[in-house]
């Protein structure tokens, strides 16, 4: 094991370079699938005939597959039939369509846990459904919606390395270029990537537990 | 459509990749279970360093990649001159990995059970370990056993990342069969329909016995 050749300065910096891409795949997806499971958890909690019942069987289909899978197949299947689309892209889409769903049922039961009086009360106000549901089911929700969120987003950190099969020059896959310069590296590099993983994930989950102790 | 040719030219492959992905997870479920039940009698066990112990693994497992896990077996080991199997480095990391998260589905069902049925017991001169075994066990595993079907159905699907180390299970075979016929939105998706015919019927049944327990309370 060599830790010192392992963390020369350029080995350090090209580290924290994947980090930054990792950081911002994971946060872009975050946000983008936060804003689809919003529609579709609501869509859900509404109860439409045959919309709610095709969504349900849609994030049931996609919660069930391998993340692994579904970032193959945005890089490799879909380039067949026609939609190509660089790493970066494709890395994103298949996050979001994994994390979409797994949202969407964070959204949905943040949405069934809120007192079904709440919603009597607001009908017979004279609220209608819509407005029932924006000005009182939703922000008591949200605010119940967001510790599950936060180990969500973990989670999605964590799986932006599972890009490194399609070489999205991310953390985990600027890891292996230095591995792949001497095997003596390999222990270290990844000890040090597993303690820049621990670092953020677990200040993350600090505050995910904070969140839930004020809320409860 | 699918073209389905493609899965009975390779039905040996698939079913290859198939057998390997369920006895990668059913042999990383056993591993984890007694790995997670263990870290979970640490981290709840009257004793300041076995909690510190037992604490210090959940968090640090659970909060770095389950790939990263996987290669420090495979990529890790060789370094230091031990090498394992694809299939083996990568159930090694899987049991590692889900042992973290049995250990906590394990806690929470220990303390979801109420504190006075440990004191009752205690007070008519069981043990400890009697206490755990006799009262507290018993009740903590109603409580257990949906979250850990959801911890199987993940099993399942993380077992897909040994299709990175070539461990020769349904991941592997698929791309293999892929690069092999250049077929690959087909191959893709027939892998897809095999990983859901493991974890579809176990993620209705977790949904079933957390409807039929809940109704029990």
């Amino acid at each position: 094991m060599d830790f010192i050749g392992a963390y020369a300065p350029s080995h350090l910096t090209f580290l924290l370079e994947g980090f930054w891409v990792t950081l911002q795949v994971a946060f872009l997806s975050i946000v983008l699938s936060f804003a689809i499971a919003i529609i579709v958890g609501t869509l859900r909690y509404g109860q439409i005939p045959v919309i709610s019942q095709l969504l349900a069987v849609v994030v049931e289909l996609i919660r069930n597959l391998p993340l692994l899978l579904i970032i193959f197949f945005t890089y490799f299947a879909l380039p067949e039939i026609g939609i190509k689309m660089d790493k970066f892209n494709a890395a994103i889409l298949a996050l979001v369509i994994f994390e979409s769903a797994m949202l969407s049922e964070i959204v949905r039961s943040g949405l069934k846990s809120v007192e079904k009086g709440q919603i009597e009360a607001a009908r017979s106000s004279g609220l209608n459904y819509v407005q029932t549901l924006w000005h009182v089911v939703l922000p008591q929700a949200l605010r119940r919606m967001v510790p599950p969120i936060v180990s969500q987003f973990i989670s999605l950190l964590k799986d932006t390395s599972l890009a490194v099969v399609i070489a999205l020059p991310e953390l985990m896959n600027h890891a292996q270029i230095i591995n792949g310069r001497n095997v003596n590296f390999v222990i270290p590099t990844f000890l040090l990537v597993a303690v820049m993983y621990f670092i953020v994930n677990y200040a993350l989950s600090v505050v995910s537990k904070r969140l839930e102790n004020r809320h409860a | 459509m699918i073209d389905m040719s493609i899965l009975f030219d390779h039905w040996d492959l698939f079913l290859q990749g198939f057998g390997n992905t369920l006895k990668a997870s059913l042999l990383a479920l056993v591993g984890s279970f007694v790995l997670g039940t263990i870290i979970a009698i640490f981290r709840i066990a009257p004793m300041r360093p076995l909690n510190w112990l037992g604490t210090a693994y959940v968090e640090f497992i659970r909060n770095i990649p389950l790939l990263l896990i996987v290669f420090l077996f495979f990529l890790g080991l060789p370094a230091v001159g031990v090498r394992l199997e694809p299939f083996v480095a990568g159930t090694l990391g899987l049991t590692v990995y889900t042992a973290a998260f049995i250990a906590e589905t394990i806690r929470a069902g220990i303390q979801a059970v109420p504190i006075g049925q440990t004191e009752a017991a205690r007070s008519s001169g069981l043990t400890y370990i009697e206490t755990m075994r006799y009262i507290i066990l018993p009740q903590a595993i109603k409580v257990v056993i949906p979250p850990m079907g959801n911890q199987f159905i993940n099993l399942v699907k993380n077992s897909s990342v040994l299709g990175v180390i070539a461990g020769l299970d349904l991941m592997y075979f698929g791309d293999l069969i892929s690069a092999d016929t250049f077929v690959t939105f087909d191959v893709y998706i027939i892998v897809g329909i095999f990983y859901l015919i493991l974890t579809l019927p176990l993620s209705l049944l977790v949904g079933y016995l957390e409807r039929y327990l809940a109704k029990g309370r």
